[in-house]
């Protein structure tokens, strides 16, 4: 019987008077979200973490036994809020599954465009808070910030235009999506992501040219395969680990067999391996989301249009896991169905509830200040693990 | 390794193990009883090197009890593992398998939480998700959705 | 013959469950700010001269608008409303042109802008923060699910709206509010705290009309 070693502790050498416990309490400058870690600290080094998460339960498993299959996907995006479509397509694809539900060739292929521009948007986030924590809001971390959310601004003008909201949707339904694309969306978004395209290489240079980003992030928070896969861990933290292994590729579904993209691997385990990883996915999200746009089918948008009544669709017993590659990893939903409008039991896998788990396991040994460089590489959203 | 495989070695080493027909492409589905559960983790983990831990959860299934669901998954061969206990009606205890997976410390906290269930031998077994005062087992069917807790809600 | 008029009747609120529970659950500022007996002692005597009101109310409107122009936000993001309250901070949205400046610290800070849902596990934290910020101070509910709870007003662990934790001034509603509205918000806040008071006192409620 295997047996794992328990989380890390680290035992210093002096008597050990220096003991102090800080609490990096639920609000604090490093905009993560509502998130408490307990630390016990010997002078600077931090001896053991206690995440303390819940502050954001908002009960979503069992709200989502009170409402409709039609209902629910614009709640589901709100456990991942900064990539909202990631939790609808894995809620909407379990009831599709246990449903036996066809999806459109062209409802794939705008579920694939909507999926990888959320990553788009997301990794903009995620760089822009990262460096804002990293450098502070008044001393130069502010500047990627605003570019990124520059960028992003411009990824969300056009969710706007296709789905009317710029953060939280509603827009895939079960059977397919909702809406279809205006006239001249095609051309914006061409245009979007050739100046996304361009954008990244600045910064990437920006940060890697800056010798305080390379001294904070190299070496910092390694995480060792054996353990990223113990834990669970997914997305990028778990090929910046090592592990060749992305859902879209290793199960790919909603066609996206139909595209050619490279899965970045670095084997570094340390934050800098894992922003590597979500700089090369960044460039590798705009070429699907090009060949998408060349290849996108006519056709129907939905093989259940017309929803005359919230109560509408039934899934048949059964259950199923269904999982997608979110921004932040592996987010699934665990959906048992029992003949109703409603579900009976629905689960969510939240990528960063996972992701998090990781902290107890590497932090100590840390200095306080790695702890905020590696709390961002995490890039945890609390939607995700509190859920 | 393939999916019949691991089905072929599942039923070698587990007689009583129930495993569910064959769905194409999709996870091996294993219900083993309680006393096998560590058990079947370790042959998971070791045997069918099933050492992706996914998710830990459970199901209220009202008179029938509750049910414990684990997925694993053996990222090299691409096969994906659901391991089901049913802890019959009445009972919510259950053995830790954090010894053995890591991943499941939080997990099994927040099945602790929402359901009750108290893992033997886990390190840390305490709330994680409500607060430490908290009363009552939400997920659980016999909990209305919309409890009142003065003066917040 | 004149057709008869119909009997609409007056829309009476009280009918409303939700408005009752409001009025009797929510939190009200407490009266008046803490002044120095030496800002008293100085008022009083500048209301003692003729026309000395002058000077209270020149006064009071300087002050206003000062404080108007530069209201710092503490930076309470909760949840996906913190995503789109960090656009409006953020380049395209600027609110630095209004004056606020987010402030991790709510020991220098003006103004609470709630944004997410707020649960019984975080409520606590909200109030000892809401308490460290020093008068006079503002509360901004963003988003439905501070306004009211949400779309997970019935879960068993979401607080029906953060007014029952705190006094909130302005409530911007969406879900969540785009960028804009939380400017529009910002900006009848600020309407607000140029009517803030009128020589030390609020206004008391009109019995009549209120």
């Amino acid at each position: 019987m295997t047996t794992a070693a328990a989380p890390k502790r680290v035992e210093l050498d002096y008597a050990g008077s220096e003991r102090l416990t800080m609490n990096m309490g639920p609000q604090h400058p490093s905009a993560h979200g509502v998130f408490r870690a307990i630390l016990q600290l010997e002078g600077e080094t931090v001896v053991d973490v206690d995440a303390v998460i819940g502050y954001l339960h908002r009960c979503h498993e069992k709200l989502s036994e009170t409402l409709t299959y039609a209902q629910y996907p614009s709640i589901a995006s709100k456990t991942d809020y900064v990539a909202a479509m990631t939790s609808e397509f894995a809620y909407v694809r379990a009831a599709e599954q246990i449903g036996k539900i066809e999806v459109p060739k062209r409802a794939q292929y705008l579920r694939v465009i909507t999926s990888e521009l959320q990553r788009v948007a997301s990794h903009l986030l995620w760089l822009g808070t990262w460096c804002l924590d990293l450098g502070g809001a008044l001393g130069g971390g502010a500047t990627i910030f605003l570019y990124c959310i520059r960028e992003r601004e411009l990824v969300l003008d056009l969710f706007e235009s296709l789905v009317g909201a710029r953060l939280l949707y509603g827009f895939y339904q079960v059977g397919g999506v909702r809406y279809d694309v205006p006239a001249d969306w095609v051309k914006t978004c061409r245009e979007t992501v050739d100046l996304i395209d361009s954008r990244i290489t600045e910064y990437e240079h920006m940060l890697e040219d800056n010798p305080f980003f390379m001294a904070r992030v190299q070496g910092v928070g390694v995480i060792t395969r054996e353990l990223a896969e113990d834990v669970g861990i997914s997305g990028p933290l778990l090929r910046g680990s090592g592990v060749d292994f992305d859902l879209r590729r290793a199960e790919p579904y909603s066609s996206y067999e139909d595209f050619q993209f490279i899965v970045p691997v670095e084997t570094a385990g340390d934050c800098f391996a894992r922003y590597r990883v979500r700089m090369v996915e960044f460039r590798e999200s705009l070429k699907i989301v090009r060949q998408a746009l060349d290849r996108l089918p006519d056709g129907p948008i939905s093989s259940r249009p017309g929803l005359k009544s919230v109560a509408q669709t039934r899934i048949p017993k059964g259950e199923a896991y269904v999982r997608v590659e979110g921004a932040r990893g592996e987010v699934g939903c665990y959906l048992v169905a029992d003949g109703s409008a409603k579900p009976y039991r629905m689960k969510w896998r939240g990528a960063s509830f996972s992701n998090l788990a990781i902290l107890p396991h590497i932090v100590p040994g840390h200095k306080v200040a790695d702890v905020v460089a590696i709390m961002g590489s995490v890039d945890p959203v609390f939607g995700e693990v509190d859920r | 390794m393939t999916l019949d495989q691991a089905r072929t070695l599942i039923g070698q080493q587990f007689a009583t193990a129930q495993i569910e027909a064959a769905v194409e492409g999709g996870p091996v589905v294993v219900t083993v009883s309680p006393d096998q559960w560590t058990a079947f983790a370790a042959f998971a983990k070791q045997d069918l090197r099933c050492r992706f831990f996914s998710f830990l959860t459970a199901v209220d299934w009202k008179d029938a009890g509750l049910e414990l669901v684990v997925r694993l998954d053996n990222l090299d061969d691409r096969i994906g593992l659901m391991m089901k206990t049913k802890l019959g009606p009445g009972v919510s205890e259950c053995p830790s398998i954090t010894p053995i997976f890591r991943g499941a410390n939080w997990m099994e906290r927040e099945a602790y939480d929402m359901f009750g269930i108290r893992f033997a031998g886990h390190p840390d077994l305490r709330r994680i998700l409500l607060s430490d005062d908290w009363e009552g087992h939400p997920l659980l069917k016999s909990y209305a959705v919309d409890t009142p807790h003065p003066p917040y809600r | 013959m004149k057709p008869p008029v119909p009997e609409i009747p007056v829309p009476v609120w009280r009918n409303f469950k939700d408005l009752q529970e409001w009025e009797q659950l929510h939190q009200v500022r407490p009266e008046g700010d803490k002044h120095s007996s030496a800002f008293l002692s100085i008022t009083e005597g500048i209301h003692s001269f003729p026309g000395g009101f002058v000077v209270t109310t020149a006064a009071d409107a300087f002050l206003n608008w000062a404080r108007k122009s530069s209201v710092w936000p503490v930076t309470f993001g909760l949840a996906c409303c913190a995503i789109e309250m960090m656009a409006t901070f953020a380049s395209r949205f600027d609110v630095e042109r209004l004056g606020m400046v987010p402030w991790a610290s709510p020991r220098h800070s003006d103004l609470m802008i709630v944004s997410g849902t707020v649960n019984i596990k975080m409520a606590p934290m909200l109030k000892r923060i809401y308490e460290q910020m020093p008068d006079p101070k503002w509360a901004v509910s963003m988003g439905s699910c501070a306004n009211s709870g949400g779309p997970f007003r019935h879960g068993y662990f979401v607080v029906k709206g953060v007014d029952r934790v705190i006094p909130v001034d302005v409530y911007v509603p969406g879900c969540p509010p785009p960028p804009e509205s939380l400017l529009n918000g910002l900006l009848l806040l600020q309407d607000q705290i140029s009517h803030f008071r009128r020589t030390g006192k609020r206004a008391e409620p009109n019995p009549k009309v209120d």
